[in-house]
């Protein structure tokens, strides 16, 4: 590596910024933030709002009254497209997994094993009710980052209290976890790109289902 | 050091390509077309966000900010990406970091054998990657659907964000047939990103190596953020073994929470969403999940030089969402093509010629009707219409230094006209002077088909003839002088 080259780009930034000397610290608490970072909405509202985002972007919707049902709920949204095998990260709780389905769980899976099930369920860390995006912070029940990316459907459990507002408001509660590897997900994998025609479904799954668990 | 962007050297002078770009119907229906949608979806995203003008200062301020104190974040973007197991490198211009990405890729690759998928950066565009890594022999795919587009079409990105706008489903069509050998293909947009789908699975999970670009730096954490909508951004910074992102040193912002600010800013300027599909954020590499090794280059690339002036210094808080292309009266016409840069539309206008010191790209600053429409929309509030007319005055300077320039038409019709309103005295003898010479050029109150430089101007323009009596001369007359 060289560090001349690191040297001389430092340098030349020093020289062009010859004036400024101020405490970087400091000038950066002054930053004036007078955006919004809550809508102020119910709790009620809210998810309505998320809701609404979901849809918007083809997103499927399930509700789970409580932990109990996520199982069953799980086989619904897989028997919707005929799917038989799932996909789950070593940590995620047993209780989600359906009886009688062909579970992966991954210990280690190869990119062949994995690009070959069909779908993939995993919890998620927060989600942001005004643009229908969901936060994966890849470890234990979310799992690693190509989980989600190989399997053509991801299903993805969301508590009504990991929603939140806005965006400020998850990358607050977000905190440190965004030194980790994370994920946003607004919708299945879509395209403009053919004459701004918004195409579902290019290279990551082309369905995505939200399974709304209230409890 | 050789600061190159793209093709810009070899590029004709807009006015010669645009009015090629203005000859060609099909171009401008599918520009029309394009920008006309991006406009539209943007304008409903924009209104619905009552906090969007003070979402446009803090960025404004966190970019100027973090330009103030450029060297510091890029120290600690780089302490905290090398402590997660990143490895940074820094480049000066384009030919090195060319050379540092073909020696990483060499070291990496046992047999020498060598494919390299790549998500949509424009920073390698405009080092022209590729070029030098095919010199290398190493086979680079593009992975997003436009990116493909261009490269199978052995053609140029045309905008920032929809580098394929200037194609049409037809086209598009016509060249995956040829280039994929599908020759039943139809021209439905859904069968098209099938078809992508499939040519890029398969490749998506052999090769070993991916390079990417960087929509963000965070200092504070060492993470890289791309942001995306197909999900190949995510197949390319997950699946390889290795992992290259090639950044501009502009692109660092000092804290995660920052994010809030411009994650909120750039895709509904960019593309008028609320968020795109996908946002990946990595730092450094994570035992077991993605690439086990991972590189950034640094990149200057005529960026520092930028540095020194405050005004041109605004150039560098561009996010790249492309929304001053979509809403530019001039790109909306001509397309991206014309500018001979990678960067179009007004931010390209005022980046291309910067970067290069003004060798290359000397027509763009002039390739603007200086309407403000770009500044409306821009989401970091660059002035680029000051930026412009601040290049137009570098631009004069510079051609006064030249002989040629000093005794041209323009600059000794400038200076007199620059000498006449330094007096009021003179100003009336020139208005006399002019009055008078005008008579051959006049038809109803309008003058046409002026002599010499004044042409360019009457050629397509309206100009109202001087009128008989001026404002003075009738205040004198009226006895109130």
């Amino acid at each position: 590596m060289s560090t001349e080259a690191r040297e001389e780009i430092l340098g030349r930034i020093r020289e062009a910024l010859a004036v400024e000397v101020l405490d970087p610290a400091a000038s950066y608490a002054r930053i004036a933030r007078k955006y919004r970072t809550s809508e102020g909405l119910s709790a009620e509202a809210c998810i309505e709002h998320f809701l609404d985002r979901l849809r918007d972007y083809d997103t499927e919707i399930f509700h789970a009254a409580n932990e109990g049902e996520i199982a069953a709920t799980v086989t619904q949204a897989m028997q919707h497209a005929g799917e038989r095998s799932l996909l789950v990260a070593k940590e995620l709780s047993a209780a989600w997994i359906p009886a009688g389905a062909d579970v992966r769980r991954d210990e280690g899976l190869s990119t062949a094993q994995i690009e070959g099930v069909d779908a993939v369920l995993t919890a998620c860390e927060i989600a942001v009710a005004s643009t229908g995006t969901i936060f994966l912070v890849h470890d234990g029940a979310q799992g690693r980052r190509v989980l989600t990316l190989l399997p053509d459907h991801h299903v993805c459990v969301v508590r009504r209290s990991q929603v939140v507002g806005t965006v400020p408001e998850a990358i607050r509660a977000l905190g440190a976890r965004l030194g980790h590897a994370v994920t946003t997900i607004s919708g299945p994998s879509a395209t403009s790109d053919i004459e701004m025609t918004r195409i579902r479904g290019v290279h990551g799954p082309r369905r995505l289902t939200v399974i709304l668990c209230a409890e | 050091m050789s600061v190159r962007v793209g093709k810009t050297a070899a590029a004709r002078a807009f006015p010669v390509a645009a009015k090629e770009a203005l000859g060609n119907a099909q171009l401008r229906r599918n520009v029309h077309h394009a920008t006309d949608v991006i406009r539209n979806k943007r304008a409903l995203r924009v209104e619905e966000m009552p906090d969007w003008q003070q979402l446009r200062d803090t960025a404004s301020a966190i970019k100027q900010h973090t330009l103030a104190h450029l060297d510091h974040y890029l120290e600690e973007f780089s302490r905290n990406c090398e402590r997660a197991g990143g490895q940074v490198h820094w480049a000066r211009d384009a030919d090195e970091a060319n050379a540092i990405a073909v020696k990483i890729i060499r070291g990496f690759a046992e047999d020498g054998a060598q494919e390299v998928i790549k998500v949509k950066t424009m920073t390698s565009d405009e080092v022209q990657m590729n070029v030098a890594l095919e010199a290398a022999g190493i086979t680079p795919i593009e992975t997003d659907l436009a990116d493909m587009i261009v490269q199978l079409g052995h053609d140029e990105p045309s905008h920032i964000v929809v580098p394929a706008l200037h194609k049409n489903r037809v086209e598009i069509r016509d060249i995956f047939r040829r280039e994929m050998n599908l020759p039943e293909l139809t021209e439905q947009p859904e069968e098209l990103s099938a078809a992508a789908r499939r040519y890029l699975r398969e490749r998506f999970l052999r090769t070993k190596i991916g390079i990417s670009g960087a929509n963000f730096l965070v200092a504070e954490t060492g993470a890289v953020c791309v942001v995306e909508s197909e999900g190949n951004g995510r197949m390319c910074v997950t699946l390889p073994d290795m992992l290259i992102t090639l950044v501009g040193i502009e692109k660092v912002i000092p804290k995660s929470q920052d994010l809030e600010v411009f994650l909120q800013l750039l895709p509904r300027s960019a593309t008028g969403e609320r968020m795109n599909p996908y946002n990946s954020l990595w730092t450094g590499v994570t035992a077991g999940d993605g690439p086990r090794e991972f590189h950034v280059i640094l990149l200057d690339n005529g960026r520092t030089k930028l540095l020194e002036d405050e005004l041109e210094r605004e150039t560098l808080q561009c996010i790249r969402c492309g929304a001053c292309l979509n809403a530019c009266p001039v790109y909306r016409e001509t397309g991206g093509l014309a500018y001979g840069s990678i960067y179009s539309g007004p931010i390209g206008a005022i980046l291309s010629p910067q970067l290069q010191s003004l060798e290359h790209s000397r027509s763009l600053p002039y390739a603007s009707t200086l309407c403000g429409a770009c500044y409306e929309v821009c989401p970091v509030k660059i002035d680029i219409p000051e930026v412009l007319i601040h290049l137009r005055g570098r631009l004069v300077r510079e051609e006064q230094k030249t002989l040629g320039g000093k005794l041209g038409m323009e600059n000794l019709a400038m200076q007199a006209a620059a000498k006449s309103f330094l007096s009021a005295r003179r100003y009336e003898a020139a208005q006399r002077l002019a009055r008078m010479g005008q008579k051959l050029f006049e038809r109803g109150g309008e003058l046409r088909n002026l002599p010499g430089l004044a042409g360019g101007w009457t050629k397509f323009r309206d100009l109202r003839a001087i009128p008989k009596k001026s404002f003075r001369d009738w205040w004198k007359s009226e006895g109130r002088a």
